[in-house]
């Protein structure tokens, strides 16, 4: 019935289509797996439910807060509404200190207790980042 | 002061000779068949204005003038020479100084080397760049003059960021740009070539010069940035996909399907549309990439300000391009339906094909993984970020068939391939995959994907090995392959063994485990030019290997920073990593020790990739 040449451009057409669909379902199904949502600590004493899931909490570092031991620190990050307390045990940037801002990301083990998995760092020390300066202004 | 405004002025005639190019360039294109001479001189001068400007700010950098307001922001009296000529560049306005210098530098050598090309495409990809290069013209005097006059003048400048202050950092950005920039001549050409319908075998061949240079310079660049996030910012890796890294890898990307792509239309008159659309995204991804950056839309380390009227300008200057060339692919292009192209499956051609679709697959995967977060934000005003995990797990997976069809592709001829004598194919295959079963084994008995994965490189690796005796006509192709294997081979072992010891210790005090002990000896405090420093002294028993290691607190005075620099014992095999870092003023240090296998051989083999690049463009007929 067609020819040959038909045949070729159909077939080719159908599985760029095909892994087109199939890249499209892979990657959204995988973004919504692993996208990490940014909280302020006042968010977190709205949230509904406590998820096992990774997120990012951002504000200010208590001031008089950090408490270093051995092999983990503690400190409480504030948005001046509501606070969170951090227990943490990694790498720390060098920008990290009381009184600035702070991204820290990890699990949420109850509305004032977050475990962090890792302190983001920052690069220059009056700079903020976006969602910290927002969640501030915010309150 | 006499500095800056010499190099304001120069920037304002430069603006001038990008108008009076464009008319001649109009003139010349509808009169004449010649390019008019006059057009290559304004171009040489037109670059000249702009190291004049550039040398100007320069010499404000070195002479600490700080009646400027760009080397106020950036500079001090106390910075070493160096960092002071390299701090010209480690801002906003200086950076965007020296894009334009390249921008304008790259047109005019593109007209010394183009004379055996058509000369009306030469006009017309001159108007076009100059269209590229009339857009930065403004965009630099209007949001971002590198010579905004500062009054009272300052006694002391706020100093340059103490991370930027650093040898890799200073040719870094230069390095990046050329691979940039060079993507905007592929940009100008590929619009004024399918203007006039000029798509063709002789282009490929011209152009292919331009898209490798880039690609050699863009690789570099990304190469330098990352080694600097490794030791500088001790990070402690070599990829962490973060946002800015992604934007240097798209066009990267896009850049790697296009030089493939023309390998093909080099030979044969096919892909022509698939070539275009690929030059174009790979300009706009890089335009893409600056807007990001620029506007401080991603928190980074590039951000230098957030400024939303450089951001707004970039998008709409990135919006009128697109638009022109959009407008220029479906007004002009024609694909000539005369020409039958018998393609077999079995081909060099169906292998191009495939190797595209896998890196129009990575790159939508990042590009998504990158935009994605903003786009949520616009919307819905979630604030969301994207990880490694989502990149790990996409891309993996795909790399497995990648690696194959990465060395079998070479092995096939054009148009059409037979499958005789290609048993020694499948036998390497066989034994790359037992080879890695075995490697895996030994390490981490769980992970079948790891074994496939390394089995996958190593075959690539030994068929690439094997080509080098064969064949010795494709060396480029071979070096950069044969790279690539290495590279992913390095990342692979890099990753299942590295090792990472995180504690809090004071002066005296030491960590244990099962197989290694940190000792913190002692700490040395040392006043330098402008900055203190605290040294720390560690020993280090980790099995039969032991050593001291010496990281660094610096904490500058002028901005009050503190950095880390790492300490890192390189050898063949893996390197030993550890930075400090004080908490709070208390006795107590944040001490982070790394084993990383294999880490040089990761740099070594993106050099062998970028060496193959080297190898191609030097000789001519590859």
């Amino acid at each position: 019935m067609y020819g040959r040449k038909v045949k070729l451009r159909f077939l080719f057409i159908a599985s760029v289509f095909l892994s087109l669909i199939l890249s499209a379902f892979l990657i959204l199904k995988s973004l919504e797996e692993n996208v990490v949502y940014f909280k302020s600590p006042s968010d977190i004493q709205f949230l509904e439910e406590i998820k096992n899931q990774k997120i990012r909490v951002g504000g200010m570092v208590k001031e008089n807060s950090i408490k270093v031991l051995p092999e983990k620190i503690n400190f409480i990050v504030t948005d001046y509404k509501n606070e969170i307390y951090v227990v943490y045990s990694g790498v720390l940037p060098n920008l990290f200190s009381e009184g600035k801002g702070v991204v820290a990301e990890g699990f949420l083990k109850d509305r004032n207790f977050f475990e962090a998995t890792k302190i983001l760092a920052k690069h220059d020390e009056n700079y903020m980042p976006p969602e910290v300066k927002e969640a501030l202004k915010e309150k | 002061m006499l500095s800056s405004s010499i190099g304001y002025y120069s920037l304002i005639f430069g603006l001038c000779v990008s108008i009076v190019i464009i008319f001649l360039s109009i003139r010349n294109f509808k009169i004449s068949n010649n390019l008019d001479k006059k057009i290559l001189i304004f171009s040489f001068v037109q670059f000249a204005l702009v190291l004049v400007s550039f040398l100007g700010l320069i010499s404000a950098f070195v002479f600490s003038d700080f009646s400027n307001e760009t080397v106020f922001n950036n500079s001090h009296t106390t910075k070493p020479l160096f960092y002071k000529i390299t701090g010209t560049w480690g801002n906003h306005e200086g950076s965007l100084l020296l894009w334009l210098l390249v921008l304008t530098l790259f047109i005019f050598i593109f007209l010394l080397k183009s004379k055996n090309q058509p000369n009306k495409y030469r006009i017309l990809t001159v108007i076009f760049q100059q269209i590229i290069i009339f857009g930065f013209f403004t965009f630099l005097i209007k949001t971002s003059n590198p010579f905004n006059y500062l009054f009272p003048i300052n006694e002391e400048g706020l100093g340059l960021n103490p991370i930027l202050q650093d040898p890799a950092l200073a040719i870094h950005p230069p390095i990046l740009y050329l691979g940039y920039v060079g993507s905007s001549i592929i940009f100008s050409s590929v619009l004024a070539a399918t203007t006039l319908n000029n798509i063709n075998i002789y282009w490929a061949k011209h152009i292919k010069v331009w898209v490798l240079t880039s690609w050699v310079f863009l690789t570099l660049g990304i190469l330098l940035g990352s080694i600097w996030a490794y030791y500088e910012l001790g990070w402690g890796g070599f990829w962490f996909w973060d946002p800015v890294e992604n934007v240097s890898l798209m066009p990267w990307l896009a850049l790697t399907t296009l030089f493939h792509c023309l390998l093909v239309l080099e030979k044969r008159p096919i892909f022509k549309s698939w070539v275009i659309i690929l030059s174009i995204s790979t300009f706009t991804l890089s335009m893409c990439g600056t807007f990001l950056v620029r506007s401080g839309i991603l928190n980074s380390v590039h951000t230098f300000a957030n400024d939303p009227e450089r951001g707004l300008f970039i998008l709409s200057f990135l919006f009128v391009l697109v638009f022109i060339s959009i407008f220029i692919f479906f007004i002009f292009h024609k694909n000539d339906e005369n020409y039958s192209s018998p393609i077999f499956l079995l081909s060099k051609e169906t292998s191009l094909v495939i190797n595209n679709w896998f890196m129009m697959y990575f790159l939508s995967v990042i590009l998504i993984g990158t935009v994605y977060p903003i786009f949520l934000d616009v919307i819905s005003s979630q604030k969301i970020s994207v990880g490694p995990p989502f990149y790990h797990k996409l891309l993996i997976p795909f790399l497995i068939p990648f690696l194959i069809f990465m060395a079998i592709g070479p092995r096939l001829k054009w148009i059409k391939s037979e499958l005789k004598g290609k048993s020694n194919l499948i036998l390497l295959l066989i034994i790359s995959l037992f080879l890695s079963f075995f490697i895996i084994r030994n390490f981490d008995p769980n992970y079948l994907l790891n074994s496939i994965l390394i089995g996958s490189a190593f075959y690539l690796f030994f068929i690439t090995i094997q080509d080098f005796f064969i064949k010795k006509k494709r060396l480029s192709q071979n070096v950069a392959h044969f790279g690539f294997s290495l590279l992913i081979l390095s990342i692979l072992f890099n990753n299942i063994l590295s090792k990472e010891i995180i504690t809090n210790l004071r002066v005296g005090e030491s960590y244990k485990n099962k197989d290694l002990e940190i000792v913190f000896n002692d700490l040395i405090k040392e006043d330098k030019k402008n900055y203190v420093s605290f040294t720390g002294n560690f020993s280090i028993t980790d099995k039969s290997f032991k050593s001291l290691l010496k990281p660094e607190l610096r904490v500058y005075n002028q901005p009050n920073i503190i950095t880390s620099e790492a300490d890192i014992k390189i050898t063949l095999y893996r390197d030993n990593f550890i930075t400090i870092n004080s908490v709070k003023n208390e006795d107590y240090f944040n001490v982070r020790y790394l084993v990383k296998p294999f880490m040089l051989w990761i740099w070594i083999s993106v050099l062998l990739i970028v060496l193959g690049g080297l190898t191609s463009l030097l000789k001519k007929n590859d």
